[in-house]
């Protein structure tokens, strides 16, 4: 599903050159449920904007779904990250003028699908998630749990064969954290690729895979037996 | 075909800020609602003196005769001279480029005082020694009867063609004045014509408030011998009248020992020079209006680009969920471009609309009050052509493209992943 060999990345500010990633590999394979975890500076937001086709690399390769993700014009980048990639923002990100449903259908609106049409399966989508009664309701009238569960449903509404999902539990309480990841399992659970980055050890102990980033490489990878340890040590905590 | 969900963006956007979008808009309506407002104006101004001498023979020239300006064989600076009728064969026979020559005397009205009697009623009016050929240059309405003729000419008939305000101050509403007979400056003249000007133009005093009699007559009952006070020319068709007025000029300065060179002594208007210069001056008022609306136009134009920036700036992290989210880059400039040119449309159509509209305004209340008799109207029907409505409505839709292209560009080059940080 993602393939990605010896990447490198810096950002040149002035004439300063900060190195980020340097020579990172890493192997993603297609229904995994995988968080990526790091200190700050690590690198991991950068590695999510490259995998989620919204930043370029220096040097390297990067497959995703053996398509190799190399010099793509703004439109060929637009056209693959609405066909193959679902975000989820620890901000939510949704429009603040448009109500839940229509912020659910947005990508399929740059999908030329009809008005009617895309509204309809918005609301499909938002009966999947438990909130289809605020479906008319703007941003602003919902609480973090359900804008999250919105912005949930909107990187689902396209099919998308992963999904990126950046700190998706930073700004909600621990119990709506909790029916978040709920869900992101049940949406893993279906065969998408669920990516998380996130700084929580109880949210990265929910996932299936931990890759721990360290100085712009893969540091630590826990999965199996190891990831059951370290769910008991987060647990103890 | 109709997408709502983009329109509800658009006034999204612009109804975010009202106040802001309202003044921004006004910039680019008052810009507009100018151009049609001093575009009308100088339309009207131009109908109104065009329609004024519309009928006159503007292929004409006029001349008198003035005090000389230079010595000249043996004759002081300053003499007095006048033209007479042998001039007027001379000239016939010597310029062959010229179609119509009349000469014209000009009575006095009788030192101010009342000239004209009938009956009990007495009036003051300019007396003036016409040629048939007169209104071929200077057209005339006959309303009763007819104007001079040949035989009136040829015969010095004691007869006159009054002006229409003549008319209605000696004769009773709806009373025939032909047949009738007016004493001027003690001589009795049969009536056998009445008649109203159709130019604007006025020689020697209104011609609705004069009386006309037949040159030859005037140059005898009044002892004029064979003077020739004014003389009215007219050129060929496709002759210049300059060329016909030099050799005129040339004619009756050698005639009557008058200095080539001198300019002062034969005084004359050429009405082709006259028309060529208004003619000169409303393209300039056309040129100067466009100048001033489309710079008015453009600073309005200015301002919506500058707070499309502001909107662009304001809507960065939005335009980066939506490019996340698989908007293309010519979604966002579609985008970007149809706020700045709805915003432009509506704000300068109502431009146009108003400004057509106080125009209509304007018209309606020059026509609801017709000019009076003999008093010039140099105001009328000021409109705009639909040429003038589509251009403006082309430039508007030009302009903003053309303020929503800079915002584009600066959307574009927003990177989503620059714009989901921005917090």
């Amino acid at each position: 599903m993602i393939s990605i060999q010896n990447l490198h990345k810096s950002y040149v500010t002035g004439n300063n050159s900060l190195h980020v990633l340097k020579g990172l590999n890493l192997e993603i394979e297609e229904g995994e449920f995988v968080s990526i975890m790091g200190s700050s500076g690590s690198g991991k937001s950068t590695l999510l904007n490259i995998l989620g086709v919204l930043d370029d690399y220096d040097q390297g390769n990067y497959y995703l779904n053996g398509k190799k993700i190399w010099g793509l014009n703004e439109t060929q980048a637009a056209i693959t990250r609405n066909a193959m990639i679902g975000f989820i923002f620890q901000s939510f990100n949704l429009i603040s003028f448009k109500n839940a449903m229509e912020n659910v259908a947005l990508p399929l609106y740059y999908q030329k699908v009809n008005r009617k049409k895309r509204n309809l399966i918005a609301l499909e989508y938002l009966d999947r998630l438990g909130i289809r009664d605020w479906a008319h309701h703007l941003p602003s009238e919902l609480s973090g749990g359900q804008k999250q569960r919105v912005a949930i449903a909107r990187a689902l509404i396209s099919h998308p064969k992963i999904i990126l999902a950046d700190e998706p539990t930073g700004a909600l309480d621990s119990q709506t954290s909790l029916e978040v990841m709920e869900i992101l399992k049940e949406v893993n659970d279906q065969g998408i690729t669920v990516i998380i980055v996130t700084h929580e050890h109880d949210i990265a102990a929910l996932t299936k895979k931990i890759i721990r980033l360290r100085d712009g490489i893969i540091g630590e990878v826990i999965t199996n037996g190891d990831l059951q340890k370290y769910r008991d040590k987060v647990k103890h905590e | 075909m109709f997408d709502l969900d983009r329109w509800n963006e658009i006034y999204y956007a612009l109804a975010k800020n009202k106040v802001r979008s309202l003044l921004t808009a006004f910039g680019v309506f008052w810009g507009i609602f100018m151009l049609i407002v001093m575009a009308g104006a100088s339309n009207g101004l131009k109908n109104g003196i065009v329609e004024g001498v519309a009928k006159f023979a503007t292929n004409s020239c006029f001349m008198w005769s003035q005090q000389t300006g230079e010595p000249y064989k043996g004759f002081k600076r300053g003499r007095q001279w006048n033209m007479d009728s042998d001039d007027l064969n001379y000239i016939l026979r010597n310029v062959p480029e010229l179609e119509y020559i009349s000469p014209k005397n000009f009575g006095s009205r009788m030192n101010g005082g009342p000239n004209t009697i009938r009956g009990l009623k007495t009036g003051a009016y300019n007396v003036k020694g016409d040629y048939p050929e007169y209104v071929k240059i200077d057209p005339y309405t006959i309303i009763h009867g007819r104007w001079i003729n040949g035989m009136d000419i040829r015969d010095k008939r004691k007869v006159c063609v009054i002006g229409e305000k003549v008319y209605e101050q000696l004769f009773n509403p709806k009373e025939n004045p032909l047949g009738e007979y007016l004493k001027i400056s003690g001589v009795y003249y049969q009536v056998i014509g009445v008649i109203k000007p159709e130019t604007q133009i006025n020689i020697n005093g209104r011609a609705e408030e004069s009386i006309f009699l037949p040159f030859t007559t005037m140059q005898q009952t009044y002892n004029m011998g064979n003077m020739v006070h004014f003389l009215a020319i007219t050129a060929k068709k496709g002759v210049p009248v300059s060329v016909v007025e030099d050799k005129v000029k040339a004619i009756i300065k050698s005639r009557h020992s008058i200095a080539p060179t001198d300019e002062q002594a034969l005084g004359s208007v050429n009405i082709e020079k006259q028309f060529q210069q208004i003619s000169g001056l409303f393209i300039a008022i056309g040129v100067l209006t466009w100048i001033v609306g489309i710079g008015t136009l453009m600073a309005g134009v200015i301002g919506v680009s500058n707070i499309m920036l502001v909107i662009v700036k304001e809507r960065t992290k939005e335009i980066g969920v939506q490019r996340a989210l698989g908007a293309s880059p010519r979604t966002i400039i579609t985008q970007i471009m149809l706020e700045s040119v709805a915003l432009t449309t509506v704000a300068g159509y109502t431009g146009l609309t108003l400004g057509v509209g106080l125009l209509e305004l304007v018209n309606k209340i020059i026509e609801s009050q017709p000019a009076a008799p003999g008093k010039e109207v140099f105001f009328q029907h000021p409109e705009v052509s639909i040429t003038v409505a589509v251009v403006s409505l082309t430039i508007l839709v030009l302009a903003g493209l053309f303020a929503g292209s800079i915002p584009a560009k600066r959307a574009l080059m927003i990177k989503p992943i620059e714009a989901l940080r921005e917090e």
